[in-house]
C-alpha cells in the first residue's frame, strides 16, 4: 500500500540531510509505529507521504500513485484517502466539535444530506457524541485530540497518519487516543503512528520502524522501542 | 456541483464578514474608482449630446438670386443631394422665406409695414445643406462657390466660426475624458493593490483553515475559490452601491444639464442606459476584484 524506495531528503542545498536511503513497505491494515528521537526524520516521512514535500531522491508510492512526482492538482485526491492527526490537534477555534468534523466533509465535496450521519458516527466512535456542540477551548487535550481523530477518519480514509498525537497528553488521555487508533485499525484502516513515547510503542506490540539520524536502524514486525 | 458552488459562496461571504472593517475600507476605494468611471460615462454622454446639438445647428446656406428660375434651383438641389458627403438638403422657396420672415417679425410693426409697402417679395430662395460630418462643410461650400452658375447665386453663407467652436468643444471633451480615464486608471491600480492586500490578510487570517483544507484533500478551487469570491463580492456590492447612489445625483444635476444642453434629458438617458451602465460598473469592479485576488492567491497560495 505504501512504499518508500531509496528515499533521501536533503535541505539547504544538501547541507542538511533529514533522511537517507529509506526503504520500507507498509501493507493494508497494518499498524506501524515510526519511532525515534526528535529530529530523527519521523515527521519528514509523514510530509513526504502526504505530498507536502518531495524527496531529493527516490520514490514514494501510495497505492498506484507515485506521490513524489505527482502534479499538485492531483494531490487532493490522494489526501482524501489519508486522515492526518497532529500533536497540537489543529482544530478551528471558531467551530464546534461537530462543525470541525463536518468541515472536512464539506471541503471534500460530500453532499449535505450525508454529512450529519457521517459526523455523528465519527464522533460516536471516538466517544464524544455528547461534546458535539462544544468549542475547542471547552475541551480537554485528550478530547480535542479525539475530535481531531474524528475529523481524520470521518470520510473513511484508507490510511490514518498520526504525527506525535500523544505529545501533549497525560498518560490517561494518551491511553484513550491509542485505544481509538487501535479501534480504527481493527475496522480495517491502515495506521501509521509517529512517536517518541516508549510506553505507547511497547504497549502496542505492533510493527516498529525505528529511525536515527535519518536512517532506518530497525524494522521489526512486533517490536518494542529500543534506545538507539 | 451545486453543493460545491453553494459552499464556495458561503465561504466567500464568511471571509467577507470576518474582516468586515477591512472589507468596508476596500470597498470605499473601489467605490472611488467606480464613481470616477460613472462621472466619465455621464460627462461623455452630456458632451456628445452638446456636440451633436451644435453640429445639428450648423449648415451651409446657398441664397439664390431673386430672379433665379425655380427649375434651375431645383436642378442645383438635385446635384447637391447627389454628393456623398451631404446628409440633408432643405429647399426654402421665396414665398416660404417671406412667410418665415413675417412669422419671425410679427411683433415688429416697422418691418411688417415695410414688407406690406413693397410690391414684390424681396427675399430670395435658398438651400440649407447639412453634411454628414462637420469637417465636410467647407468642401460643400467650395463646391457651391465653384460649380453653381454665378448668375444664380446671391451668396454662399458658411460660418467658419461654428467649426472653430465645434473643434474647441471636441478638444475640451476629449481632453477631459483622457484626464478622467488616466485618473480612473490610476485609482484602479490603487484599488487593485488595496484588494490584493485585503485578500492577502484574508489568506493570512484563514491560514489554519487553509492548511486543514489541504490535509483533508480539498481541491485547489475549493481553497482558492473563496478568495476569488471575495473579489467578486466586492465588485458586485460596489457596482450596486454606485448605481443606487447615482440615481439621486442624476435627478439633482439634470435641471442644470438642460440649461447647458437643452435637448438632453439626463434622467431619460440614465434610465435607458441603466442596465448597460450597471453591467459596465460590474465589469470594472469585478475585474479589479478578480485580478487582485488571482495575483494574491497565485502568489501566496501554492498548491
Amino acid at each position: 500500500m505504501i512504499t518508500f524506495e531509496n528515499v533521501s531528503k536533503q535541505y539547504d542545498d544538501g547541507r542538511y540531510t533529514a533522511l537517507e536511503d529509506i526503504n520500507f513497505e507498509i501493507k493494508p491494515k497494518e499498524f506501524v509505529s515510526i519511532v525515534g528521537r526528535s529530529g530523527a526524520g519521523k515527521s519528514t516521512i509523514i510530509r513526504l507521504l502526504i505530498g507536502e514535500e518531495r524527496p531529493t531522491t527516490g520514490r514514494v508510492l501510495f497505492g498506484d500513485d507515485e506521490v513524489s512526482t505527482m502534479h499538485p492538482r492531483d494531490l487532493p485526491r490522494v489526501r482524501r484517502s489519508i486522515g492526518t492527526i497532529f500533536q497540537n490537534y489543529r482544530l478551528l477555534p471558531r467551530k464546534s466539535s461537530y462543525e470541525n468534523v463536518a468541515f472536512a466533509l464539506e471541503v471534500a465535496g460530500v453532499p449535505e444530506r450525508d454529512i450529519d450521519d457521517m459526523v455523528r458516527e465519527s464522533l460516536d466512535l471516538v466517544g464524544l457524541s455528547d461534546k458535539a456542540d462544544n468549542f475547542p477551548h471547552e475541551l480537554s487535550g485528550g478530547e480535542a485530540q479525539r475530535v481531531a481523530m474524528a475529523r481524520a477518519m470521518v470520510n473513511h480514509p484508507h490510511l490514518i497518519v498520526a504525527d506525535e498525537p500523544t505529545g501533549n497528553l497525560d498518560p490517561l488521555n494518551t491511553a484513550d487516543v491509542i485505544k481509538v487508533l487501535e479501534q480504527i485499525n481493527d475496522l480495517g484502516t491502515t495506521v501509521i503512528l509517529t512517536t517518541h513515547n516508549k510506553d505507547v510503542v511497547n504497549k502496542l506490540n505492533r510493527r516498529v520502524i525505528q529511525l536515527d539520524g535519518g536512517h532506518i536502524i530497525r524494522d521489526v514486525a512486533k517490536g518494542k522501542y529500543m534506545l538507539a | 456541483m451545486f453543493t460545491n458552488i453553494y459552499r464556495l459562496i458561503k465561504y466567500s461571504f464568511q471571509s467577507f464578514w470576518r474582516q468586515k472593517l477591512l472589507s468596508f475600507a476596500t470597498m470605499v476605494v473601489i467605490l472611488l474608482v467606480l464613481m470616477v468611471f460613472q462621472g466619465i460615462f455621464i460627462f461623455g454622454a452630456i458632451g456628445d449630446s452638446a456636440l451633436q446639438s451644435i453640429k445639428d445647428k450648423i449648415d451651409v446656406s446657398l441664397f439664390f438670386a431673386v430672379d433665379a428660375p425655380e427649375d434651375e434651383i431645383l436642378a442645383v438641389k438635385a446635384d447637391v443631394e447627389g454628393l456623398d458627403v451631404v446628409k440633408e438638403v432643405e429647399y426654402i422657396s421665396r414665398a416660404e422665406a417671406l412667410e418665415l420672415f413675417r412669422a419671425r417679425h410679427t411683433s415688429d410693426e416697422t418691418i411688417t409695414q415695410a414688407l406690406d409697402e413693397l410690391d414684390e417679395n424681396p427675399l430670395s430662395a435658398s438651400l440649407n445643406i447639412k453634411t454628414k460630418e462637420t469637417e465636410q462643410l467647407p468642401v460643400v461650400a467650395a463646391y457651391l462657390n465653384n460649380l453653381v452658375p454665378e448668375h444664380l447665386v446671391d451668396e454662399v453663407s458658411y460660418n467658419e466660426d461654428n467649426k472653430a467652436i465645434i473643434d474647441r468643444l471636441t478638444a475640451i471633451i476629449t481632453a477631459s475624458e483622457v484626464v478622467g480615464i488616466i485618473l480612473a486608471l490610476f485609482l484602479a491600480i490603487v484599488a487593485v493593490l488595496v484588494v490584493f492586500n485585503t485578500v492577502l490578510l484574508g489568506i493570512y487570517s484563514n491560514r489554519d483553515e487553509i492548511s486543514i483544507m489541504r490535509w483533508v484533500g480539498a481541491s485547489n478551487i475549493f481553497i482558492r475559490g473563496p478568495f476569488m469570491g471575495l473579489g467578486v463580492i466586492y465588485g458586485f456590492l460596489t457596482a450596486t452601491i454606485v448605481m443606487i447612489a447615482s440615481i439621486p445625483i442624476v435627478y439633482m444635476i439634470a435641471p442644470y444639464v438642460v440649461l447647458f444642453v437643452p435637448d438632453f434629458d439626463l434622467v431619460v438617458w440614465f434610465s435607458s442606459h441603466f442596465i448597460l451602465l450597471y453591467l459596465s460598473q460590474i465589469a470594472i469592479s469585478v475585474g479589479i476584484g478578480i485580478i487582485s485576488s488571482i495575483i494574491a492567491v497565485n502568489r501566496y497560495l501554492d498548491a
